[in-house]
């Protein structure tokens, strides 16, 4: 799957309250509802800035805080491909892989706001088109790639009936 | 090969051994939801062709976040968790019987050695008990409530090893938020944070409930202390199921280790916006306050609260400060009452509110106005977090919440004689 976008680019320690607030994710599970109100109170107006494809480009520690899984669930209804980042907090990069989005660990001083990016996971290719620039990426544990090819935990878990990523002995 | 304790609980529960950086598909002897994050479980466990959890008393969901409900979408949110609850049998904890990470506990069913899984990133606060236990997102919990699984990478292990006596004064939230402070955000991330040492065994089952709550404000996968015959006499007062201590061995392997004499520690308090932006108090003392909040899964425990009543009985709440309170759990409220813990508190002024989250979350309970500060006992003051991105959040023991509500600004409990 070649991803295609723009890059909108945040800071270090973006925590999953920014990402999607207590003040609404508990009044209703409408996921557009929800989407609209993303990273509000540190850039409002962002939902209205994502194109469709667009990237999130962050620093360090990335998903800290609570294991809020619609923090990655109104990244992917905001039109939004994938996340870049130095570091990802551990539970919102499982979310992340969990509900099929690609969460990528590269240096992300490489990127600025507004570079054009192409992702090639199966390829395990990062190009900064704008910068001319290859950017290596730690690849995912095997585990988590298991995951995210058949499209998220659970989709993993109707075609398997489970979990089938080695490592059980039962 | 030596093990720490966190390798040591996921072998056990996977039948083989298992070592720091190797994946586990691992037996769950307990999983978690609440309000805000249940939801979603119950919907990818339908996504994901569920049928009836794994073992109906294994699974409970928790009604604590956004209760009793504030509004209509929180109710019908509520509504569909307790027909999820009751079609399939597992426990529901209603409006009022408290924080998740209180009722859990005192349920009896987590104890030394337990694997328990929570949709709810503060799981790891039953570390405290010798058990590993951590937070997951929703589609992870529904994978545990169908099969009764989960897969993990076994984590390294961060031994912080405690020295010395706290000063009287200083709680055992003054330490973890230097623990906080010293090794940031991100510190511990994708590890096992084993807290050891002399001190940590002086800490009570209660303050060790403190500490290990917040691991995960340094990234940590679990948190987990030793078991000790105070772990077993608190479990007593719970629950007659055996649990048999986890050791972590001589030659375990740690990925790093650090020491910290709390002997000459001072009360801490976490600035606006950050959890680990900690400084003894002294460096913010005198900064005013709108609002005291006394509660939540760090420090909302019968300790808390008697810590708070012993500055505030006889003295009387300033009167340009809301002082909010919500008992942990519905027991802990009843004690408290029995001991007139909560009556001192209410007489000095308290606004007494339902046992669970409260206003931490920003949902209900006390959300504060623009620019004004908030003196918090729990674990995060993110932008926003209580409900007003223009708001100021400082955490802090319980005692010093005390002492700044009768003061109307930042105080170091300290000067306060306790009552």
């Amino acid at each position: 799957m070649l991803l295609r976008g723009t890059a909108h680019k945040f800071g270090d320690d973006v925590n999953t309250d920014y990402i999607i607030s207590g003040k609404y994710k508990f009044k209703t599970l409408d996921l557009n509802e929800l989407a609209r109100h993303i990273m509000e109170d540190i850039d409002p107006g962002f939902y209205n800035r994502i194109k469709p494809g667009d990237f999130l480009v962050a620093g360090k520690n990335f998903g800290c805080g609570s294991s809020r899984e619609q923090a990655p669930l109104v990244m992917a209804r905001a039109g939004l491909s994938a996340v870049l980042a130095k570091s990802f907090a551990r539970i919102f990069f499982r979310n992340a892989i969990n509900i099929g989005l690609p969460a990528v660990e590269c240096n992300t001083d490489l990127i600025d706001a507004g570079d054009a990016l192409e992702l090639d996971l199966a390829a395990g290719r990062l190009v900064n088109l704008t910068k001319e620039l290859v950017l290596p990426f730690k690849p995912l544990p095997p585990a988590m790639l298991a995951i995210l090819k058949d499209g998220g935990l659970a989709a993993h878990f109707q075609k398997h009936g489970g979990f089938a990523l080695g490592g059980e002995n039962p | 090969m030596g093990q720490t304790i966190a390798e040591k609980i996921l072998s056990a529960h996977c039948g083989q051994e298992v070592y720091a950086g190797e994946l586990a598909v691992a037996k769950v002897d307990f999983v978690m939801g609440q309000d805000g994050t249940a939801p979603l479980a119950a919907r990818a466990f339908a996504e994901m062709g569920g049928q009836c959890v794994f073992d109906p008393e294994r699974v409970a969901f928790v009604i604590d976040h956004s209760a009793p409900a504030p509004g209509e979408g929180v109710a019908n949110i509520h509504q569909y968790l307790r027909k999820f609850a009751r079609e399939q049998g597992i426990h529901l904890y209603e409006v009022g019987e408290g924080v998740c990470h209180q009722v859990v506990p005192e349920s009896g069913r987590v104890g030394p050695g337990s694997l328990v899984v929570g949709a709810d990133s503060h799981t790891c606060t039953y570390g405290a008990l010798n058990a590993f236990a951590t937070g997951m997102g929703s589609t992870d919990v529904a994978a545990a409530m169908i099969s009764g699984r989960t897969w993990f990478k076994v984590p390294e292990t961060f031994k912080i090893v405690l020295k010395g006596r706290l000063p009287a004064g200083v709680s055992a939230k003054d330490l973890i938020l230097h623990l906080v402070g010293r090794f940031t955000a991100d510190g511990a991330t994708y590890m096992a944070v084993e807290f050891a040492g002399e001190a940590a065994g002086e800490l009570s089952v209660e303050g060790r409930l403190t500490v290990a709550n917040m691991a995960v404000e340094m990234g940590a996968k679990a948190g987990i202390f030793l078991a000790d015959d105070k772990t077993f006499a608190w479990l007593g007062r719970y629950t007659r199921r055996f649990y048999a201590p986890v050791c972590p061995d001589p030659g375990a392997r740690y990925a790093r280790v650090e020491e910290c004499d709390v002997s000459s520690l001072t009360p801490q308090v976490a600035c606006p916006h950050r959890v680990d932006n900690v400084r003894p108090l002294e460096e913010v003392a005198g900064t005013p306050v709108q609002q005291v909040f006394i509660g939540t899964c760090t420090n909302g425990r019968l300790e808390d609260l008697r810590a708070a009543a012993g500055i505030l009985a006889g003295r009387r709440v300033h009167r340009d400060v809301r002082l909010v309170v919500a008992p942990a759990s519905r027991r802990v409220y009843l004690e408290a009452m029995r001991e007139g813990v909560i009556q001192a508190l209410v007489e000095s002024g308290a606004a007494v509110v339902t046992p669970g989250c409260g206003p931490c979350v920003g949902t209900h309970n006390g959300v504060p106005a623009d620019g004004e500060n908030v003196v918090s006992t729990a674990n995060r003051n993110f932008k926003g977090r209580m409900g007003n991105s223009k708001a100021f959040i400082y955490l802090a023991s319980p005692a010093t919440a005390a002492a700044s509500a009768v003061t109307g600004k930042i105080t170091d409990p300290r000067y306060f004689t306790p009552r």
